[in-house]
């Protein structure tokens, strides 16, 4: 009988479903760094959830509300995420409340979510009850400073940023030369290609012997060439590559990358090129400069101030080159005519390097796990 | 809402042309209306009850319910247990009117809901929770698929019937009444087809059809009984018999079944009827329906009784809660609740224009109809006229509606 039932109801469906459907109302106000926030939540979908009506009666009181606040916490906070700048913004509880909407009473949690720096950009992940009732909304209010936004969130639109400051040009400009900076600094490929073409920089090939260059200006100009041009050639693939007027799958650029440092490096060793390493600077910038891209993709290009940032980018990572060249060039030049320098430096520090980019090569190449980061 | 925005509003409605009392009593409603949202607090007591559950969780159907849940949570992959969940929620959508219950289903069907090819049970469940959320065509083109795949699964053909009665495509939905010939009991079958051709100009028929049907249909379930009379109700008012409506509706009411279908079909007849005191007795106890506290509200205006303003506001709050979701199921019910409650036609108007584009059963059509009949705008109903047209409906009311508006016309 019961299917003929389901046969008759049918007829009657598209009334519409008397009852409202379940949403969770969450208001955010953004200052700074720090975000307030008042997230009001239905205590039908939070028993469902977690289980309140402890004795059973149908009845939820504030005394079985209460006893279960830090379930509801865990449970929603857990469900909510805040990110700005690349990093999470935790959230803790403040303040548990009750309100009375249309069609019941709702959970209140006030919640304080502290970010790392001041919030430019807001994302939010939301998740609640996505497993439970994928119909489930959150209704999204954002106020900061003068203005207020909505949004809706649902299992399909879960993750939303938000723009909150317009970033001035000249921020803009800045914020991603310190990308750029950021970048080289972290970039252990990048670094090792360039020490691989400067340690050389301050000896000379003699009779197939490295020997200590004789003066300072030779040794600084090589360094120069080599430095302006590994720049000018990964400014260039990184604008292509940023444009979209080229794209290279990111295995065989990121293999390529290490496979110049081998090469690098074992040129220190086993001399092919021995005069214009500024050549193989250039050549293999090329390489470096779609791995760079790759970054700046990630971090997300702004449309209208596409040249900007690209230019602050690249000027970035070349401020970033020349700190590392200006720590080490004073430095070897001193020591160049050391044992310490020309074999342990020289000789022994091409080997790791090879060694390490050889490594980073196999990984790379076959998608394997064996040592890096 | 905000709470000032209520005050300004309720203030404006209850002040016009009354005296120091109506000043007093709209300022009552509005402290109560800004104390309901004014801001959060914290209860007194912790014996307070703040709500009540729908299904408490010692009933057979709460234990029923929590055993499948197990049951699924033990081993997800179980179609069959999958398949009773997501059936014993959305039975419980429809007893309860909530589509929580519509959520929870599609859950259960979290590993088939995106499947190319998913197993057919599966796909015939997911077509009807779609069609809940009126996804039609996504609805439809899994109907497609389950009925050439098993042409004997008769839920797959009477919900395609549902569909394509809500498009007013009747011929279409006749053949589905056709294809359950032989596979579904003679209540169905006939219950269907009576369905199609009291729409269509032929409620004479088919309410002989479906009474004898169901003198015949002696095992029928109460639910089976309450739908039957229910329709009868409905074919009666098509014919103009008002007082064998009435009739059917008190035995369905007689079966003391909860069902809010009824109670709203018989709630609109009793306002159609001019007894609106009887509608308050009747759904006093039911505001938590958005479609009930409507038709409890309708009553209570058209008696100038003082909860109306109360429940204005409450229907307003809920029609915003949706609205801020980017809800269109309920604009059927917005329109009717924009035209009669807040006097705002023009807004009544576009609702019924842009529910017309989404459902077309004489409901629809009725409320479309009267907003247009209000803006003086014969030719915003032109589409609805034509469906008269076409389908020869009879419904006096919506036929007297119509008229009126093509006297409009130029």
């Amino acid at each position: 009988m019961r299917a003929l039932l389901a046969v008759l109801l049918s007829l009657v469906a598209p009334f519409a479903l008397a009852h409202k459907p379940s949403d969770s109302y969450l208001a955010l106000r953004a200052e700074g760094a720090q975000v307030a926030g008042q997230w009001d939540i239905a205590l039908r979908d939070l028993d469902f959830a977690v289980g309140l009506d402890d004795n059973g009666d149908g009845n939820i009181t504030w005394g079985e509300v209460k006893a279960h606040h830090a379930d509801i916490t865990a449970y929603a906070l857990a469900r909510l995420r805040l990110r700005s700048g690349g990093a999470d913004c935790p959230a803790d509880a403040t303040e548990h409340l009750i309100d009375d909407h249309s069609d019941g009473a709702y959970a209140v949690i006030r919640f304080a979510a502290a970010c790392a720096g001041e919030i430019r950009i807001l994302e939010i992940n939301y998740s609640l009850f996505a497993d439970l009732d994928p119909q489930h909304k959150g209704l999204l209010r954002l106020e900061h400073g003068e203005g207020t936004r909505t949004a809706i969130f649902s299992p399909e639109r879960a993750t939303q940023k938000f723009k909150l400051a317009e970033f001035s040009v000249l921020a803009q400009f800045l914020d991603y030369g310190r990308e750029g900076v950021w970048h080289i600094w972290i970039g252990f490929d990048h670094i090792l290609f360039l020490l691989s073409l400067l340690l050389p920089a301050v000896l000379v090939l003699r009779d197939a012997r490295w020997e200590a260059i004789g003066k300072f200006r030779p040794a600084f100009w090589d360094v120069f060439k080599i430095v302006t041009s590994f720049t000018v050639a990964h400014s260039i693939t990184l604008s292509l590559a940023a444009l979209s007027v080229i794209s290279l799958p990111s295995r065989l650029v990121e293999s390529g990358i290490a496979m110049s440092v081998v090469l690098a490096a074992l040129n220190n060793v086993f001399p092919l090129v021995k005069e214009r390493r500024w050549v193989v600077a250039f050549a293999f910038g090329l390489i470096h400069g779609f791995g760079f891209a790759s970054v700046l993709k990630d971090l997300g290009l702004p449309q209208g101030t596409l040249l900007l940032a690209l230019v602050g980018f690249n000027l970035g990572v070349e401020a970033g080159q020349l700190a590392i060249v200006s720590a080490f060039l004073p430095a070897a030049y001193r020591l160049r005519a050391g044992w310490l320098y020309r074999r342990l430096v020289f000789v022994g520090g091409s080997w790791v390097i090879a060694a390490i980019a050889g490594i980073w090569l196999i990984e790379r190449a076959f998608n394997l796990k064996l040592i890096s980061p | 809402m905000s709470p000032s925005n209520t005050v300004t509003r309720i203030t404006r409605t209850s002040i016009i042309g009354t005296a120091i009392k109506g000043v007093l009593r709209a300022l009552a409603v509005a402290a109560l209306g800004a104390a309901a949202h004014a801001a959060p607090f914290l209860p007194a007591d912790e014996g307070a009850v703040l709500e009540r559950l729908p299904v408490r969780p010692g009933d057979p159907i709460s234990r029923e319910l929590r055993r499948l849940r197990a049951d699924l949570a033990a081993d997800p992959q179980d179609l069959d247990v999958a398949l009773q969940l997501a059936q014993r929620y959305f039975e419980l959508a429809g007893a309860e009117g909530d589509p929580r219950y519509v959520g929870y289903a599609e859950a259960a069907l979290k590993p088939w809901w995106s499947l190319e090819d998913p197993p057919l049970e599966a796909r015939v469940m997911r077509a009807i929770l779609n069609q809940y959320s009126h996804n039609f065509s996504a609805a439809m083109r899994d109907l497609d698929v389950a009925v050439r795949a098993d042409s004997r699964n008769a839920l797959a053909w009477s919900w395609r019937a549902a569909i394509h009665m809500v498009q007013a495509d009747y011929a279409a939905a006749r053949t589905d009444c056709e294809a359950l010939r032989g596979i579904e009991n003679e209540l169905g079958v006939v219950g269907c087809m009576a369905y199609v051709d009291s729409t269509t100009g032929r409620a004479a028929n088919a309410h002989r059809a479906l009474s004898e049907a169901l003198a015949r249909v002696a095992r029928a379930s109460a639910d089976e009984k309450v739908w039957a009379l229910t329709r009868l109700a409905e074919m009666s008012l098509r014919q103009g018999d008002t007082k064998r409506a009435e009739g059917h509706f008190r035995a369905a009411l007689g079966l003391r079944v909860r069902d809010q279908f009824l109670l709203a079909a018989w709630a609109d007849f009793l306002l159609d009827q001019n007894r609106p005191a009887e509608v308050v007795t009747l759904l006093k106890d039911w505001i938590r329906s958005d479609i009930l506290l409507l038709r409890l509200a309708l009553a209570e205006k058209a008696m100038g009784a003082a909860a109306a303003d109360e429940h204005i506001q409450a229907l307003t709050a809920r029609f915003d809660a949706a609205a801020l979701r980017g809800d269109k199921l309920h604009q059927q019910e917005e329109a009717r609740f924009n035209l009669y409650l807040l006097g705002q036609k023009q807004k009544a108007l576009a609702l019924a224009l842009e529910n017309w584009k989404l459902q077309r059963e004489p409901r629809d059509a009725r409320i479309l109809l009267e907003a247009a009949l209000a803006m003086n705008d014969p030719a915003a109903a032109k589409d609805a006229l034509a469906w008269l047209n076409r389908s020869g409906h009879e419904d006096p009311g919506i036929r007297r509606t119509a008229e009126k508006l093509k006297a409009l016309a130029p």
